[in-house]
Parts: C-alpha cells; structure tokens; sequence
C-alpha cells in the first residue's frame, strides 16, 4: 500500500509538471531583438550600468530593435548557470544578436558562438577575433579607454597633496595592466611636466581585488582596501573596478574630514554616489560601436571585426560620436580644469603620446627605448605593469 | 482495507496536498502583494524549464548534483548525522578530480583521465567526509561543526589553487582557472545540455543507495545507529564505525558531484563551483521526509526552480532570487505541516 500511496504522489508531481507545461511558440514578426549578457547588476552605477544605457538607447534610436537582458551573469550570483544556457534562453526568445559584456565570458561566449552559427555575437573587451580563436559570427568590440585613464590619472596627480596615489584594481590581466599603467602614465605626466615635481616622488599603487566586484567571501572586499588606501596616506583614489566603493569610501571618509578624492569609472554618472569627493570619471559610451555593429547585422552586412574605438577629439562626451569621455567631477579645481583641457588638447593634436620612451616594464626591462612609441598590439597585450608602480603584474 | 493501511496511503498523499496548498497559497499572496501576477510567474518558469527537449535538458543537468548529494545525505541523515559539511566534500571532489585531470592530461588517454578524475572525485569528497566523521568520534566534535569548520577549509583551498598554482598564464582572476582541454569535457550529445554520462551516473548512484539502505544489512545497521546508538551497540553495531561510513560515503558522492560539475558544466574550476547545491540537497532530503522514494521529484522540482527562475528577468524583468522565495516558502511550508503532524501524533 505504501508503494501505491508514493506511486500516487510520484504521479500527481509529474501530472502538475505536465498541467504548467508548454506555452505556444512566440510569433515570428521583423523586429530585431538583441540579447544583452551583464556580468553586474543592471543598476551597478559602473561598467554594466553603461553598457544597459547604451542598449536602451539603440533601442530607440535604432527603429526595429528591441532589447532582452539578462544581468548578474557570473557563477557567484547564478549558480549553476553558464553562458551558453542563457543564450539558448535568449535566441529561444528571438534573440538574432548576443552582447556578452565581460572579459569573464569569454569562453562562454565561444561556445555559444560555435553552439548558434546563425546568430551574430559580440564579445565585450576579448580579443577572440584578434588571436584567430573567433567563430565568424563573432566579433569583438572595446573602448580605447587608455585615454580616459591618462586623464584620470592626470587629475589624480595634480590634485593629490601627499603625492600618494591608489588604484582599486579588479582582477590582473592585460585589459587592466594596460589601464592601470596608462593611468599611472597620466599621473606621471601631471606631475613631472606640469607640478614639475621628480618623478621618484610619485608613489602609485595598485591593489587587486580579484575580481571585477565584491563576491563576499570570494575577492578582497573593496571597501576594506580603499579604507587600508586611505588609512596609508594616499589621498586619491583611482577606482578599475565595475562598483562604486572607490567613491563612497572617499565620500564617507570626507565626511570625516580627511582630504581625499576618487576617481570613479566606467558610467557616465559615475560622479553622483558622492559628489563632493569626485575628481571626474572616466567612461565608456557603448552607443556608436553597438549601433554600428546592430545596424550592420539588420542589414545583412555583419562583418567579423576587432572594433577598439577611440574617443571624438571633437567632443569627446558627445554620447553620438565618442566611445569613451571623461566627465569632469564637482570636486575637481578650476586650475587643474585648465590644466586637464591643455593635456586633452596634446592627446587629441597627438602631441602629447604617453606611450613613448623611454619606458620600462616594473622587473626594470626595457619595454619602449627612447623615442620609441608603442603599437597597439603592445599596448593591448602589455605584460607587466611598468616601472614605478607598485603592484603585482601577474 | 483496515484503517492504519488507509492511513499510510493517505497520511503522505494528504501531507503533501498540505505542503502544495500552503506553499502556493502563501507564494501568491506574497507575489500579488508585490502587484506580481502568479499565474504569469509560474507560466514563465514553466516554459523556461520544461517547454523544450533542451531546457528539460539543461533542467536535468542541475537535477544530476542535487541528485548526488541528496543521495549522499540519505546515508547520513539514516545514520542520524547532520553533513553540514556536503558543500566542501563537492568542492573537495572538483579539487580531487581538477587535480588529476591536470596532471594526466595528455599523458593517458581521454576516456580514462576522466574515469579517473571521478575516482578523484570519490576521494576527494569521501576523504572531507571522513575528517568529518574522524573528528566526531576522535576529537569529540560535532559532526555539524566539524562540517562548517571543513567547508572553511575547502573555500580556503579552492581560492589558493585558483588565485595561486592554478591560475591561468598571465591572469590572476577569482573566475577560474584555464579551461579544460575539448576532450576531457563529458560528451553532450548536439541539442543536449546535460552529459549522458552524468545522468546515468546520478540515477545509478540513488538507485544503488535506495538498494543498499532498504535491503542490506549495512542498511539496517545504519537505521539502527540512527535510531539509538545504545540499542544498536546491544546488537553488536560499532556505531562509530558506521556513522564514519556512511560520512565516507555521503562525502563521496558529493565529490562526485562536484567532479560532474567539472568535466560536464563548467569545464573548469570556479570558486563557487559547488553552487551552493550540497545546501540544497538537506532541504531536498528533509522535505523527502528522509525517505528515498519522494528525493528524485523534489530534486526535480528544485532544479525546475533554479532553471526556470532565469526566465523572470528575462520576460518579467523581475529579480530572479524570487525563486528562492519560492524555494523558501515551500521548505517553510513542509516545516509547518510536518509540525503539526507530529503534533496531531504526540497527543
């Protein structure tokens, strides 16, 4: 009897299964949907944030796309659930274009691609179609955000009074040694050319957390190390992660009276967890590499590219034009501001190239000879940090 | 048909009509006072879960661990022992067999390094549970603090080896380490989302434990120990001995888990690779009312959950922890009603 009664129970679960079972297929229609994949919240105030923004913008700007989304994507959040699961979730839902917006998909996103030949695929920050590992539906779209870490950098220098700068660095690969060291290029620069100042007096410092944002339990806590920054005697910090702790700790720690400042990163209003203590931020304007590439892919043209698109020198926070900016912050003086338009001007007019020699590598080997300027190969695959800065390289 | 016969068919079947109606009841007053439509949710996560061959599929692929786990807890919790400690066993195993998949890739060939890396598994999970069971019955330690304290250890372990040995060339990521070479991945069949292999290999090891706990006196004997020690060492039981066993036991195939969720879902080793389903698996084993029979389709409706759950951003725009909620108020909900049962019992 017992056995009928779980048999029962065993029947009456498999008969409910089958009652919620099976909605009708979604009716085909000439919209253009695009799936978004964020590694963050959708709200993150940073890099996945930026990266919703610009979608909604193409979706209205762009007649006949409409945007699904997925966000939180990372094992820490959504456990046991891979990229490649949610891209049949998305193309069953009439996804024809994927976006995966971090560096952390990347293999994930290759697996898709190989998994749905028909449906186009951009891989944020990877290089897939750089090494030749790319499936030809797949393309790879990043910022040259080299720039808008120079400025970062630059303003961190002018404004610091100990000379001490820090950088919340994420997770060590060659996308954040080469941003890393271009903001410490830029601070350089601030401090030897326009406080005059030599060069060994600068201190620059990266500290890694592990990964892209706080996974308690998992990464350093961010809040933990910019309070240990501060607590050190440096005075401005340069956040490379996706969240907004690098800001909200200097605004906290302003309230407490001590004279320091962050540079937040990624999103446009970067600035506004804490006004008083932002320097400016540097960010990404997804709009024109994902319109490019969407628009293309409607078209029928969609074409296999390592897109690394560069600021408008025009205007470089025109939201059409410019796929990286740097917004000036509240707390950011009247002197460096002109100061900051001068060192604009030399990067746009290229008078100015940071990535000259003579520059080494942080172990003392020679990276650029004098004269020498760097690729875009070398700046993308930088292998260390450069000489100094503190920090590990690998 | 006498009336305690009708009872033992209708007490479970009416239990688990309670358990649904509270569940559902207090879900949806809950998500209609959130201004949330239930029917809408449950339609959603139906259809993300169960609408197709390849989401039932990708639904089968989470139901294998939690299966593995629950399966290991029956041996446990029979024995009376409480393995809180299931979450660092599966981490342990993904250890053990990650370990070995490094050192003989490409010196043995590919079908034997991954047999090999699941023996790894076994050991790696069968050797966290049995610290677990040594320090019990050497060290006097609770086997639910021993658990907690070994959990600790193996995040501790995995976050070095990730962070540090095993860190990819050049990076230095809490992601993962590199991933594994195409051929040690378990084979998917085009259209799957879950490795044959894998399923076989969880249905084989619950229906092995369903086996051995009801019909073989190691079964009996852990029934006995379970029940009471004193009485079980008057039939000349080691309870001890088999309490280790069945922590062994338990921990070994919770590093089988954690091995499947290597070579077949994440082809790689993550810190979070455990996915918090050896947790899981104790809720799935309670609501089971510990018994064996009911583990499969509760497991199934809890991978139903986790699978259809990503299907609420997607469509609804709403959070996908809902299905915790959910998840939550069903446990909550079988609380309640197993409470008032044995209330009902007692008097």
């Amino acid at each position: 009897m017992k056995l009928i009664g779980k048999g029962l129970v065993a029947i009456l679960g498999v008969s409910l299964a089958l009652i919620l079972v099976c909605r009708p297929a979604y009716a085909a229609d000439t919209t253009f949907t695009f799936g978004l994949l964020m590694v963050g919240p959708a709200n993150d105030h940073g890099w996945s944030q930026a990266h919703f923004e610009a979608a909604r913008e193409i979706e209205k700007t762009v007649s006949g796309t409409k945007m699904i989304y997925i966000d939180k994507v990372n094992p820490a959040d959504r456990p046991g659930i891979t990229v490649p699961n949610l891209v049949d979730d998305l193309v069953s839902k009439g996804a024809k274009l994927i976006i995966g917006n971090s560096d952390d998909m990347k293999d994930g996103m290759r697996e898709a691609s190989m998994m749905h030949p028909d449906i186009y695929f951009i891989h944020i920050s990877g290089d897939d179609v750089h090494t030749g590992k790319a499936e030809k539906n797949l393309t790879n779209l990043m910022g040259r955000m080299e720039y808008g870490k120079m400025m970062a950098g630059f303003v961190a220098a002018l404004t610091s009074t100990t000379g001490k700068i820090g950088d919340l660095g994420p997770l060590i690969n060659a996308e954040t040694r080469r941003l890393s060291s271009a903001a410490y290029l830029g601070a350089r620069y601030a401090w030897t050319h326009v406080l005059k100042k030599p060069a060994k007096d600068l201190k620059y410092k990266v500290s890694w957390i592990g990964f892209w944002f706080n996974i308690p339990g998992v990464t350093s806590d961010p809040t933990l190390v910019m309070r240990n920054f501060i607590d050190s005697g440096y005075d401005v910090i340069i956040s490379g992660i996706d969240t907004t702790e690098a800001l909200i700790v200097a605004g906290q720690k302003r309230k407490e009276g001590a004279e320091v400042w962050a540079v937040p990163y990624d999103y446009r209003g970067g600035c506004n967890e804490a006004p008083d203590a932002c320097l400016g931020v540097p960010y990404f304007n997804w709009i024109p590499g994902y319109k490019q590439i969407i628009e293309a892919a409607m078209n029928g043209n969609f074409k296999q590219q390592f897109l690394w698109l560069g600021p408008d020198w025009k205007d470089i926070n025109n939201s059409e034009t410019s796929s990286i900016g740097f917004l000036e912050g509240a707390a950011l003086g009247t002197e460096q501001k002109k100061e900051l338009a001068k060192f604009q001007k030399g990067l746009a007019d290229g008078s100015i190239n940071l990535f000259t020699g003579p520059l080494n590598y942080q172990d003392g080997s020679v990276f650029l000879k004098a004269g020498e300027t760097a690729n875009d190969e070398q700046i993308w695959n930088l292998p260390q940090l450069l000489e100094g800065m503190e920090g590990a390289s690998k | 048909m006498n009336s305690s016969r009708l009872s033992t068919l209708t007490t479970p079947l009416l239990q688990f009509f309670f358990i649904a109606a509270l569940a559902f009841g207090a879900v949806s007053l809950l998500l209609i006072a959130l201004g949330l439509s239930p029917m809408a949710i449950a339609e959603s996560m139906s259809a993300g879960s169960i609408s197709n061959w390849m989401r039932i599929s990708h639904l089968l692929s989470i139901w294998t661990p939690l299966l593995l786990c629950a399966s290991g807890l029956l041996f446990t919790f029979r024995a009376g022992l409480w393995n809180i400690g299931i979450e660092g066993q599966m981490v342990m195993g993904a250890i053990g067999a990650t370990a070995v998949l490094r050192m003989l890739n490409g010196v043995a060939p590919p079908g034997l390094v991954i047999a090999l890396a699941m023996a790894g598994g076994l050991l790696g999970g069968g050797m966290w549970g049995m610290f677990v069971g040594l320090l019990r019955n050497r060290g006097g330690v609770n086997e639910i603090f021993g658990g907690l304290g070994l959990n600790f250890v193996a995040q501790g372990i995995i976050l070095w080896l990730i962070f540090g040995p095993w860190k990819r060339a050049g990076i230095a990521s809490m992601s993962g380490t590199d991933l594994l070479a195409r051929d040690l991945w378990l084979s998917t069949p085009p259209g799957w989302r879950v490795a044959p292999v894998a399923l076989g290999l969880a249905a084989g090891a619950f229906l092995l434990t369903a086996l051995l706990l009801a019909n073989t006196r190691f079964g009996l004997q852990l029934k006995a120990v379970g029940k009471n020690q004193q009485a079980a060492r008057l039939f000349g039981i080691q309870p001890n001995l088999v309490g280790l066993t069945a922590m062994m036991l338990g921990g070994g195939l919770a590093g089988l888990a954690g091995c499947l969720q290597v070579t077949a879902v994440y082809h790689r080793l993550i810190p979070s690779i455990s996915s918090g389903y050896g947790y899981l698996g104790l809720l799935i084993v309670m609501l089971a009312g510990y018994r064996a029979a009911a583990v499969p389709f509760i497991a199934l409706f809890f991978a139903a959950l986790a699978a259809g759950s990503i299907q609420l951003p997607i469509v609804l725009q709403i959070d996908s922890s809902l299905s915790g909620v959910i998840q939550g108020a069903c446990v909550l909900s079988a609380l309640v009603v197993h409470g008032l049962h044995q209330q009902k019992r007692s008097r």
